[in-house]
């Protein structure tokens, strides 16, 4: 059907003429002609700025006419937008992803992404809350390796990302965030684009970063995109901001002057000093009790099998406590909890946040205990690149855990050397001691598995509702001749008990600053990162993070992201509980009421139903277990052809 | 030496008393309404449904006994709260350990055919 001529509204025009009609309007005190000194009147002065108004809105999400191409046009763009160049440095980049929310202060990049671009690398993917896009590049980030682009509204729409930015943050992921702003004032849109512009856009979340600018020229956005991924990309991983200047992306420029894309080099990461590293292997080979903690130190395959290499060179305990997978967990060196911590004589450290968490117990109480777990004499070591790099405003460091030796380097670099040096090292002396201590391992494994099998047993096997254990334990004959990967939380730690986790890519670990609502969106950026290699992702998700941005489950409808998400549907915010309990306690009132505020019932989510309204198969609840690898299968049938889909399942409370 | 031979001074007394405290009878109670007890004060959220415990203690099946159960509760060092009488009257404490008593004994793990499956 063919419109109507003069129906059309040129947005422009209509914006200014909008902004007359406000400053019209203003027919009160703000708008009476002042009177100078002497009593000569001053013509009535107009606003300088518009307030957002129900019209400006609506000015702006309105359809805009399109000028037909013709030279000499004032309305079109001369030369090539500047928005194509930075899609050029982006792609120089082997980006594949970009994150967003629409956001009219990005629109000059946004098209040429989806123009110029073809959108595909990189490819937008739509989703439904700032918060979102950037956990989902945070979630991509740690199975790629490599960062993806979390692109944000200026202003509102950077602060709807900052939780998920801090999460990265904590988690030691590389994110690259984008934010629109308009900066003059004098080119920039009135009303909502100047409410949502702003000085410094990077102030609200540059504690949180690990680089920020605001490039002024397409040349200084090249360089400092560049610089961004090599600083994001440099242990410690951390996000970086680069704000896109409205008028960058949407001016035109005159190809063929001296723009340039910079190069990009991939950074060494920071390895150990030599010496440190033989005093590290000194006091490792010959320990008698060698514990190794690490958090977040492998990233590739190469960083698991050198931690094999060393934790069997010398027969050390590895404690694994999950940041990544770092550790084959059916080894029999490998270990869960702070229990080695306190027979150790010699504890390496290998990138932990909480190196104090670590080696100290802590009961809250009225009086609240703190207490070391350490045996006298113990020596500590760090290997980890936090001292490397570190804000200090967020306490996301812990406490302050004075070490024997520190080593300020990427663990995963370092490990290499220390393998090497702690060959040298061995005699055939502590070669004996180091034997022993492997034989005392076979068996203290072999007893923990048989201990595995006894608590899923005792811990309510045949209950409805169901339990963590029987759920994990239904999921693995059904997944374990399948290259799977673990994508959201790790299920009470049972995953990793029964399970065999033996890749890297295995477990990505949780969200780092405990923000809640990073696993939905995270498994999301998982999955997608798994979908090129065929994997089958598997998403065991809490219902409470699920609800604070559901709209991630539509993005995986709408962009095929294949993922077996299996809702962990305790029904109550349940950590939360205890506190309540706590506080009712100390303080002897009644508790009965603990449930208020902290209960997801009455009533109850039906989270089939609420996949199925986003377009993914929605299947359950599952009340007994008895129905649940009927279920399962059925899941894993869809995500083998591609889809996602959420199985509802009625779990325990843990 | 000297810790050693306290400790075992101290495990002494502890079975003695836990012997003690085992010998006195479990004062009445009602297992539905030690049921409701158990999810009233919110047990079940760090000891499960069914008292199988995770991340709390396991309770059930074989509870306590009475006395060192009620003592515990009473007075609880560690993580879990102490619930006092005030808060959590004498009777319904009787009656969430008569439900305790109530829980069938777990399954035996050897002939759970899935869990041969895993850890493997």
């Amino acid at each position: 059907m063919k419109k109507n001529a003069s129906n059309k509204v040129d947005r422009r025009k209509f914006i200014t003429g909008a902004a007359v009609v406000g400053a019209a309007a203003l027919t009160s005190e703000a708008g009476k002609a002042a009177i100078l000194p002497g009593g000569q009147e001053a013509p009535p002065r107009a606003p300088a700025t518009v307030r957002p108004s129900t019209v400006l809105a609506q000015a702006e999400i309105s359809t805009p006419s399109v000028p037909s191409p013709a030279d000499g046009n004032p309305n079109l763009t001369k030369g090539r937008p500047g928005s194509d160049f930075m899609l050029d440095v982006i792609k120089s980049l082997n980006i594949d992803y970009v994150f967003t929310n629409p956001a009219s202060s990005c629109r000059g990049l946004h098209d040429s992404i989806i123009t110029y671009g073809d959108n595909k690398k990189p490819e937008l993917m739509t989703c439904m809350h700032e918060e979102s896009a950037t956990a989902m590049a945070h979630g991509y980030f740690k199975v790629a390796g490599k960062p993806a682009i979390a692109l944000c509204h200026g202003t509102v729409g950077l602060q709807h990302a900052t939780m998920g930015i801090y999460n990265a943050w904590c988690d030691r992921a590389a994110v690259i965030l984008m934010t629109g702003n308009s900066r003059d004032s004098v080119t920039r849109r009135p009303g909502v684009p100047t409410t949502h512009s702003v000085q410094d856009p990077a102030v609200m979340v540059r504690d949180i970063l690990k680089f920020d600018d605001q490039p002024a020229s397409l040349q200084h956005f090249g360089e400092s995109l560049v610089r961004a991924y090599r600083v994001a990309m440099t242990p410690p991983h951390e996000p970086v901001l680069i704000v896109l200047d409205t008028d960058l992306q949407e001016q035109g420029y005159e190809p063929g002057g001296s723009l340039r894309i910079p190069k990009y080099a991939i950074p060494s990461p920071p390895a150990g000093e030599v010496n440190a590293v033989r005093e590290v292997a000194r006091l490792l080979v010959n320990a008698e009790r060698p514990v190794i903690v690490v958090d977040r130190c492998a990233r590739t395959q190469a960083g698991v099998k050198s931690l094999v290499q060393l934790a069997e060179l010398v027969n050390a305990t590895v404690i694994d406590q999950g940041g990544r997978m770092n550790f084959p967990n059916m080894h029999p060196l490998y270990a869960r909890g702070a229990g080695g911590v306190a027979q150790a004589d010699v504890i390496l450290g290998l990138e932990l946040t909480d190196f104090f968490g670590t080696v100290n117990e802590y009961i809250d109480n009225t009086v609240a205990e703190q207490s070391s777990r350490l045996k006298q004499g113990a020596k500590l070591i760090s290997i980890g690149s936090g001292d490397v790099f570190i804000h200090s405003n967020y306490q996301d460091f812990q406490r302050y855990q004075p070490v024997d030796v520190a080593i300020a380097a990427d663990a995963e670099a370092t490990l290499p050397a220390l393998v090497e040096a702690c060959k040298s090292q061995l005699t055939a002396a502590n070669r004996g001691a180091i034997e022993k201590r492997g034989q005392a391992a076979q068996t203290a494994y072999a007893q923990s598995k048989e201990r595995m099998r006894v608590d899923a047993a005792a811990a309510a096997w045949d209950a409805s509702p169901i339990s963590s254990a029987r759920l994990v334990a239904e999921l693995w004959p059904l997944i374990r001749n399948e290259d799977w990967a673990l994508v959201g939380r790790a299920l009470g730690g049972w995953p990793q008990r029964m399970w065999n986790f033996d890749k890297y890519y295995q477990h990505i670990g949780g969200s780092g600053g405990a923000g809640v609502g990073y696993n939905l969106p995270a498994a999301t950026g998982a999955a997608l990162a798994h979908k090129e290699h065929g994997r089958l992702a598997v998403n065991i998700q809490p219902d409470g993070d699920c609800m604070y941005a559901p709209g991630a489950i539509w993005t995986s409808a709408h962009h095929q992201i294949p993922m077996l998400t299996i809702m962990n549907n305790n029904r109550a915010y349940h950590q939360e509980v205890m506190h309540l309990q706590r506080m009712a306690a100390w303080r002897q009132r009644r508790m009965d009421r603990w449930h208020i505020a902290t209960t997801i019932r009455d009533p109850y989510i039906s989270f089939a139903k609420l996949a199925d309204a986003m377009g993914v198969a929605g299947i359950g609840p599952i009340e007994h277990p008895a129905d649940l690898t009927p279920a399962l299968k059925k899941g894993i049938d869809i995500v083998k052809r591609g889809e996602p889909v959420i199985i509802d399942v009625a779990m325990q409370p843990r | 030496m000297k810790i050693i031979a306290l400790s075992s001074v101290l495990a002494a007394v502890l079975c003695a008393n836990a012997a003690a405290l085992a010998a006195q009878a479990p004062p009445p109670g009602d297992v539905e309404r030690g049921k409701g007890a158990f999810l009233k004060y919110g047990c079940y959220t760090c000891h499960g449904y069914d008292a199988q415990g995770v991340p709390g203690k396991k309770l059930a099946p074989n509870p306590l006994p009475y006395a060192a159960f009620s003592n515990f509760v009473r007075t609880s060092p560690g993580e879990m709260p102490t619930f006092t009488q005030k808060v959590l009257p004498d009777q319904d404490l009787a009656d969430i350990h008569a439900y305790l008593r109530s829980k069938p004994a777990s399954p035996n793990p050897s002939t759970i055919q899935l869990l041969q499956e895993t850890g493997r």
